[in-house]
């Protein structure tokens, strides 16, 4: 232990910043950066949801919104997916709590580059301006938005055959490209400040599961996000230059193109080596922060942390071999099918663990029913099932026949989409009233938990079926008038109904949460410093909400793990992890 | 104790769901039983998992309620149990694992015995070859395709003489013979699947792709894209027809060689082959077939100078104003049957008065003096 050292950033002064545009604007504070990641990322994030809501809508009721044709519908469903994978999830899970958990938990004044850290958000604004700047584009010119799916296979990415081929796929390589450019600064940010800014004490073994999440997804972020932008220059060399890296010979809509020699498969391979990776870089930061919530509202210790430590780091490594699980059906040679469905199905192991890890916290616990808790308890069984539906999926032969139907849909919502939103959920209302010094408002929080979590349920949970019957998935309509009517059984066009109702509901239900965070943040209760009498550090500052530098004076010194609940004989329930050991012990 | 109410709710009916739902699995019609079989292992495996951990969590926190003064069992950790819980979990994964991989292995292992069968797929449609009599394909490649090959066959192999070109949407195959699919495409991925077959796999311009098959029982299966291929990829469906030997063997001398084909093609007016070759490069064939096949949109094949019944009941005489608008604006007026979804072109007036010509020659010559015949 490495108490007697001086950490790092009491070595090093703090500037304060001189004005307000500093302070609140061009700040170098993680915290504030946190918040501009968090609000951007959300405000994003109401456009993918107004997208598929629209989505929902031409599926349940085909004649309903006679503006929305394919072109549009296969443009929502790009935009949709691009913004909640990359623009929200990672945004959010890695840009607002990454920048406030980490020095916060870590106890560290600061990242320890933070005019890197502030550069990593106005470089993500700019990649969501140019994201979205398709839209208002639209109205002026002929630039469409691309269709060619969150996945961007070519050939048809930049094929005449799908809309956006021409300015809407450079938009969103671009984007994409710049996204990795703010993530890779993010990301250098979140990795030395936990290896060299942690403060006395605060050995790796110590430090909060949701620290190691953070970790370890940067980490996998950091090796998979090259594969995307070199995947995204290449493309866009294809597109503008007539290079051929992505695009065989072929013949467009009666047109012969002037490309030859490519390889479709290539592209996949590169996409899906950052894409699994994703889903990870995705899930493990939620995984950590719904183990410290569970934890602290459970007034008990995370059950097996070493083991859910090194489930973290498994699953990270293996997370990296796996990809090609995306591409059983993509024509690759037949015998990688039997490499990636076994790497598939032990990732599964390190997973099951963590999942029993959470379930055995709550056996003779003290659970407190909090908000932040339902959130915490309907992540786990939203993501066992999303975790199940993983294991048919990985099963290279199972895969055959639901691969690309709504059974794969149902599936990464349930585990990818669902999942860490009700982690982000659940993080939001426990840290809230540290960021701001107020309570997030309960009965509102309640309402908007219960709509949420049974409401995005019964959207998913019934749309497997939809898969078993064989619905594929990216299609605009089913029937085609009576020349191809309708393959599956009316009673399924009847699901789609209720699902696109249930959606709908849970759409609306939204504006709960964002009212709770308006209406609290001037009138909701004062929490004070330690409501929810948690052990982590960021519960310890000396002020609510945090000051710049966090910590006043002198950083805290850290002498037990953070999940010392309900330790017998002690008279409080839960011991911080600054307060010393007594002598005796 | 609210949330442990609806978690039990959520339990049970997810598996009470699960035995009530009309939707499964359409009734298989090929020898891939053990893929069912391998989804019904991991079913049952996963759902008894499901059900164990949903209901110890309503369990516990319906038990472990908050109390003040109360506190939690300190138990950091139990190395006995998580290895229990670790080897359970292994056991469990090598039983879905291992039929899968035995399934798998069958269904990359062509016999021997299988007949080939080749996909082409282009946007947004499906085209056929049979490798003919000799049993060997000609050479084809995508930088042969032109107006008259469609298939991209290579000029002047002997082995593609005989081979069969089927270009109607439609595919007929032997029942109990094995079937191995070759999947070729002209411009992007598509990915041919018949649900009751279970199997599919993609298209890859530039490779030929396979998979296998035996279909086991009769009957007319949907042919579906399953890999977005751009705006008309839900329009992309064709028909599986599995039918006896002696229907096959009707059916197939039916059917041109590629010979036949080459030699067959219409005698078109120059003017008239340069519409033709407007058509092609304008993308209308993705819809719009040349041999009285219905595809996406109605065929051409003898449209010219008929009069057609639209969507609303009305009728309308083919004729350079009707094709006119048609194209300027393709959902002024609807062919019954058919779905609105063309894109609108713009041609110049000598593009368009030569697809003219070309529309008129696709009337057989005998049909042309009926001038105004009903279209059925």
């Amino acid at each position: 232990m490495a108490t007697a050292e001086i950490p790092y950033q009491e070595t090093v002064p703090l500037h304060h910043p001189k004005t307000w545009l500093g302070k609140w604007v061009f700040s170098q504070d993680h915290k504030v950066i946190a918040v501009q990641y968090g609000i951007t990322a959300m405000a994003v994030g109401l456009v993918a949801l107004v997208l598929s809501q629209l989505m929902r809508i031409q599926l349940a009721w085909p004649d309903a919104m006679p503006w929305f044709g394919p072109d549009e519908y296969l443009s929502a469903i790009t935009m949709h997916g691009m913004i909640m994978v990359i623009y929200l999830l990672t945004a959010f899970l890695l840009g607002a709590f990454g920048n406030f958990c980490v020095p916060l938990m870590c106890g560290a004044r600061d990242m320890v580059f933070p005019f890197v850290n502030m550069l990593s958000y106005w470089v993500y604004l700019v990649s969501v301006i140019v994201l979205l700047a398709v839209y208002p584009l639209m109205l002026f010119t002929d630039v469409q938005p691309t269709g060619a799916g969150w996945t961007l296979y070519p050939p048809q990415t930049i094929t005449a055959g799908t809309p956006g081929a021409d300015w809407g796929i450079v938009l969103m390589l671009a984007s994409l490209a710049i996204f990795i450019v703010a993530f890779t600064m993010g990301g250098l940010n979140y990795i030395t400040t936990i290896l060299q800014a942690r403060t006395r004490g605060m050995t790796l073994m110590r430090m909060p599961l949701t620290v190691w999440g953070i970790f370890i997804a940067t980490f996998l972020g950091l090796i998979a996000f090259p594969a995307l932008f070199v995947s995204a220059v290449m493309m866009l060399l294809d597109r503008l230059i007539g290079t051929s890296f992505f695009m065989p010979a072929i013949v467009s809509l009666g047109q012969k193109l002037s490309y030859s020699g490519g390889q479709p498969l290539l592209f996949q391979h590169l996409f899906w080596f950052f894409g699994h990776p994703e889903v990870y870089i995705v899930a493990l930061p939620a995984f950590g922060v719904v183990s410290d919530l569970i934890s602290v509202h459970a007034r008990k210790n995370i059950f097996g942390y070493r083991m859910m430590v090194w489930a973290i780091v498994a699953i990270g490594v293996l997370s990296l071999i796996v990809w090609a699980h995306h591409m059983y059906v993509a024509g690759m040679h037949p015998y990688f099918g039997f490499f990636f469905a076994t790497t598939t199905l032990i990732i599964a192991v390190p997973t099951a663990i963590k999942v029993y890890n959470w379930t055995l916290t709550l056996w003779r616990a003290n659970i407190k029913l909090t908000v932040p808790m339902l959130f915490a308890l309907a992540f786990v069984l939203t993501f066992i099932m999303g975790g199940i539906t993983g294991l048919f999926l990985g099963n290279v032969i199972i895969d055959i026949p639901l691969s690309d139907t709504y059974f794969v849909v149902a599936h990464f919502h349930m585990v990818m989409g669902v999942s860490p939103i009700l982690a982000i959920f659940g993080g939001i209302y426990h840290w809230y009233p540290k960021l701001t010094g107020r309570m997030l408002n309960d009965t509102v929080g309640k309402w908007h938990f219960y709509i949420t979590f049974i409401g995005t349920y019964v959207i998913y949970f019934p749309m497997h079926y939809l898969g078993f019957v064989g619905v594929p998935r990216r299609y605009y309509e089913t029937a085609l008038g009576e020349v191809y009517p309708d393959f599956y059984p009316a009673s399924a066009h009847d699901l789609n109904v209720f699902i696109t109702c249930a959606a709908l509901v849970v759409g609306a239900a939204q504006i709960l949460f964002i009212y709770n965070l308006v209406h609290s943040f001037f009138w909701g209760r004062k929490a004070g410093a330690n409501p929810w009498g948690a052990n982590s550090l960021e519960w310890r500052t000396p002020d609510t909400p945090p000051s710049h530098g966090n910590w006043g004076e002198q950083l805290p010194s850290v002498h037990r793990w953070a999940y010392d609940y309900g330790v017998p004989g002690e008279e409080t329930d839960h011991i911080p992890q600054d307060v010393p050991r007594r002598a005796a012990s | 104790m609210l949330i442990a109410a609806l978690l039990l709710l959520v339990v049970v009916g997810s598996v009470i769901f699960n035995f009530l739902s009309p939707w499964t699995f359409l009734d298989i019609g090929s020898n891939w039983a053990l893929i069912d079989i391998t989804v019904y292992i991991t079913f049952v495996i996963c759902g008894v998992a499901f059900v164990i951990l949903g209901l110890y969590m309503v369990w516990w926190i319906y038990k472990y309620q908050y109390q003040p003064g109360r506190l939690a069992e300190y138990e950091p950790e139990n190395p006995k149990l998580e290895s229990w819980l670790t080897i359970i979990t292994t056991i469990g994964v090598v039983v879905m694992l291992a039929p899968g991989l035995v399934a798998w292995n069958d269904y990359v292992t062509v016999p021997p015995d299988a007949t080939e069968l080749e996909v082409n797929s282009e946007q947004w449609r499906w085209s056929y070859r049979l490798p003919g009599a000799d049993g060997v394909f000609g050479h084809a490649h995508n930088k042969y395709i032109t107006v008259d090959n469609p298939m991209g066959i290579k000029e002047d192999d002997p082995f593609a003489e005989d081979d069969i070109i089927i270009t109607s949407q439609t595919i007929v195959i032997p029942i109990h013979r094995k079937v191995k699919i070759l999947l070729r495409s002209k411009d992007v991925l598509h990915d041919f699947w018949v649900p009751e077959i279970r199997a599919k796999m993609d298209s890859v311009p530039g490779m030929v792709t396979y998979f296998w098959f035996e279909p086991i029982r009769e009957g007319v299966f949907d042919i579906l894209c399953a890999e977005l291929c751009g705006r008309g990829h839900h329009t992309m469906r064709g028909e599986m027809q599995v039918v006896s030997l002696e229907e096959y063997e009707t059916w197939l001398d039916a059917q041109v060689t590629w010979a036949e084909y080459k030699s067959g093609t219409l005698p078109l007016s120059d003017e008239a082959q340069k519409g033709r070759s407007v058509a092609s490069e304008g993308g209308c064939f993705a819809c719009h077939t040349l041999d009285g096949s219905t595809a996406v949109g109605p065929t051409w094949k003898g449209l010219w100078g008929t009069i057609v019944e639209l969507e609303d009941g009305s009728s309308v005489l083919v004729d350079e104003e009707y094709v006119r608008e048609s194209i300027a604006d393709p959902n002024a007026k609807i062919r019954k049957g058919f779905a609105p979804g063309m894109v609108a072109e713009e041609l110049n007036d000598e593009d368009f008065s030569a697809l003219i010509d070309f529309l008129k020659e696709l009337v057989p010559a005998e049909e042309t003096s009926e001038e105004g015949a009903v279209q059925e």
